[in-house]
């Protein structure tokens, strides 16, 4: 769960150890029988072209909502100017589950649980990178990491009264009205998909310095009351 | 702290209420809660006590002027990026929203009667009194200049009618001019600001008027954000800025209004136009109040109440709280602290712990915004610094553009938290 600092402790002792472990990739053979279920959207390989999602050669090392001409949503183009380089560590993270790392992506989607099979389709989508001996074999996920947010953090219930209180904070950049130029709205927000997207902030996966912050010092608890508040805003 | 135990607290809380009513209104029907100053820090506390107490608390904001130019935002317009009306706001929506809204000057407070005068006459008494009334200017802090000169030299650090007057002797400045502004010292309002603002008068003389020069002298060693501005200064306006920092005798200044000529560390210069940014001080009304220590009001962190009355609350820029920048967003973050303790005290509503943040942007060109901030958090002796950033230099263009629409984002998000 806490993924990417726990991670990466744990890379680092087995590095050090030299364990081959964390550096092992998935099945990239295994991985283009798991891309069946993304080919009705993209297109990878040699013509690929952008379709209902944009086509996914050269995915690795790509800035995200990058590609000219392709009509991006709100949140995919801002997760780009905020920064978001599709890696081997941000691509499992969205492929795990989107709307923790793009709220408000058009890649409809529930995600792939299962982490041995996200590094497999990782593993086929890097063949088409432009030079896949330039990607780290050593990444923290490259042997698959569970980027979901604690069962037991998202069964917190929530104090919706304190929520209140600490959504007030919110309110001097979000606008109420749900106006959302500039600054993404944050009315009509699902309880869970909230609480994972705090999450991913508070873990400094979702890129955005004032949201990273702001997330960074809310507990689990408050997270919780947040989110117990917003599920009624309209 | 986990959210069992506030749950617990709160709860405690109420029940000592119950047992000890709390101060409640004395002798008269509802708590009432004067909030003295219209601007990020009194329009935020007004609303969110009217809207939360749901009628339970009478409330009076005092602000002298039907129109509210926000201060943040004003460089904008001084660069041409927003028009005058884009930062002007009305109260109607707050008046609907149950504050009674006064507009005329607060003059005075007593603080054993619990009243506060008025210039029109009559006094507002209250149980409550929250002072968010801004800055004023300290008296001589730089020669030559004082408010009767604010006419040749503005400084148009109080929005509205000074933008206006700034920007029109930005236009009417004859080609290749001279530009000069007199920055002031530490603590004063919006640490970014007279650097924004070069940045826009810089924006515009480039389209406008390219051979002129812009000198600032500064009594600072150094200055907020000051390697994006000076990185942004010579990408955009190479050769434009000089910037004489104390170090070059930047805060050996004085002005001669009449003469229109500025003499920073003895070497005279005639200047076109003249921004004089004197160093500053609470609103006058914190000092009537005698709340203030010096040039500012000490408060207490958890609640903005001040050290010298715990019935009274200064917020933002009057208010000595410790690492907060003097800005808008730290004014707004404030008041809703003490919108929540002043609530809790007077009719017994939950107090949650007190929780501070603040973002700065600032735009140094067309679609090239930076920000910095942080979170903070109530100790015994301040508010002090919990976690921070601030933009990197070399960002790309997409990040800086995305910075820049964040910004307008935000003004719109506050001017509605503010003024509903």
């Amino acid at each position: 769960m806490r993924i990417f600092r726990a991670s990466s402790v744990f890379l680092a002792l087995t590095l050090s150890a030299g364990n081959a472990l964390a550096s092992e990739l998935g099945d990239a053979d295994r991985g283009e029988a798991a891309f069946a279920q993304c080919k009705g959207c993209h297109q990878v390989g040699q013509g690929a072209k952008d379709r209902i999602g944009p086509n996914l050669n050269g995915i690795f090392g790509r800035r995200a909502g990058a590609i000219e001409g392709f009509s991006y949503s709100k949140s995919m183009a801002r997760a780009g100017a905020d920064t978001l380089i599709w890696t081997q560590d941000t691509l499992d993270a969205f492929v795990e589950n989107p709307k923790a790392l793009v709220s408000r992506t058009r890649m409809s989607f529930r995600g792939i649980k299962d982490p041995v099979e996200r590094s497999d389709l990782l593993a086929y989508l890097r063949r088409f990178s432009d030079d896949p001996s330039n990607i780290p074999e050593a990444e923290p996920t490259a042997s698959g990491t569970d980027h979901n947010v604690d069962p037991a953090i998202l069964a917190i219930q929530g104090d919706p009264e304190y929520g209140e209180y600490l959504s007030n904070e919110c309110t001097t950049c979000h606008q109420v009205d749900g106006g959302d130029d500039g600054i993404p709205s944050i009315t009509r927000w699902p309880e869970e998909d909230f609480v994972v997207a705090m999450h991913a902030y508070k873990e400094k996966i979702r890129p955005h310095p004032v949201m990273q912050m702001m997330a960074g010092r809310l507990s689990d608890e408050e997270i919780a009351s947040l989110a117990a508040f917003f599920k009624d805003i309209e | 702290m986990n959210i069992n135990r506030r749950v617990l607290i709160g709860s405690g809380a109420a029940a000592a209420m119950l047992a000890a009513p709390m101060v409640r209104a004395a002798g008269h029907g509802k708590p009432r809660v004067v909030v003295v100053g219209g601007g990020a820090g009194g329009a935020t506390a007004a609303r969110y006590i009217a809207k939360d107490s749901e009628g339970e608390i009478s409330v009076t904001l005092i602000e002298p002027t039907r129109k509210y130019y926000t201060c943040f935002f004003s460089n904008l317009y001084l660069g041409g990026f927003k028009q005058i009306e884009d930062i002007g706001h009305s109260y109607g929506t707050l008046a609907a929203g149950g504050v009674n809204v006064v507009h005329d000057w607060a003059i005075g407070v007593d603080r054993d009667a619990k009243t506060v005068s008025l210039a029109g006459g009559g006094t507002v008494g209250y149980d409550k009194l929250i002072l968010s009334p801004g800055i004023d200017f300290v008296e001589g802090a730089v020669e030559g200049w004082d408010l009767s000169a604010q006419n040749a030299m503005p400084h148009a650090y109080k929005a509205g009618s000074q933008s206006e007057l700034l920007k029109a002797q930005l236009e009417a400045m004859p080609q290749g001019g001279t530009f000069a502004m007199v920055a002031p010292p530490n603590p004063y309002r919006c640490p970014p600001g007279p650097y924004e603002r070069v940045s826009m008068v810089a924006h515009f003389l480039k389209a406008n008027n390219p051979t002129a020069k812009i000198i600032v002298a500064d009594p600072k060693e150094k200055f907020s954000k000051q390697a994006l501005f000076q990185e942004g200064w010579a990408n955009h306006y190479a050769g434009m800025v000089d910037w004489i920092g104390a170090d070059f005798g930047g805060g050996e200044v004085s002005v001669d209004p009449n003469a229109m000529s500025v003499t920073i560390d003895g070497e005279e210069t005639k200047v076109d136009v003249c921004n004089v940014i004197p160093a500053m001080k609470a609103g006058r009304i914190a000092e009537l109040a005698g709340v203030t220590d010096g040039n500012w009001a000490p408060v207490n962190a958890a609640d903005m109440s001040a050290k010298a009355d715990p019935d009274i609350h200064v917020l933002g820029d009057a208010a000595s709280q410790g690492d907060m920048p003097k800005s808008g967003y730290s004014a707004n973050s404030q008041a809703k602290v003490c919108a929540n303790a002043v609530r809790g005290a007077l009719t017994g509503t939950r107090v949650f712990p007190a929780k501070f943040a603040n973002t700065c942007w600032s735009l140094i060109d067309t679609n090239d915004g930076v920000k910095v901030g942080a979170t903070y958090e109530a100790t015994d002796e301040k508010i002090a610094k919990v976690d921070g950033f601030i933009s990197a230099t070399g960002e790309s263009a997409e990040l800086r553009k995305a910075t820049y629409e964040e910004s307008e984002g935000w003004y719109a998000g506050i001017t509605a938290d503010m003024f509903g």
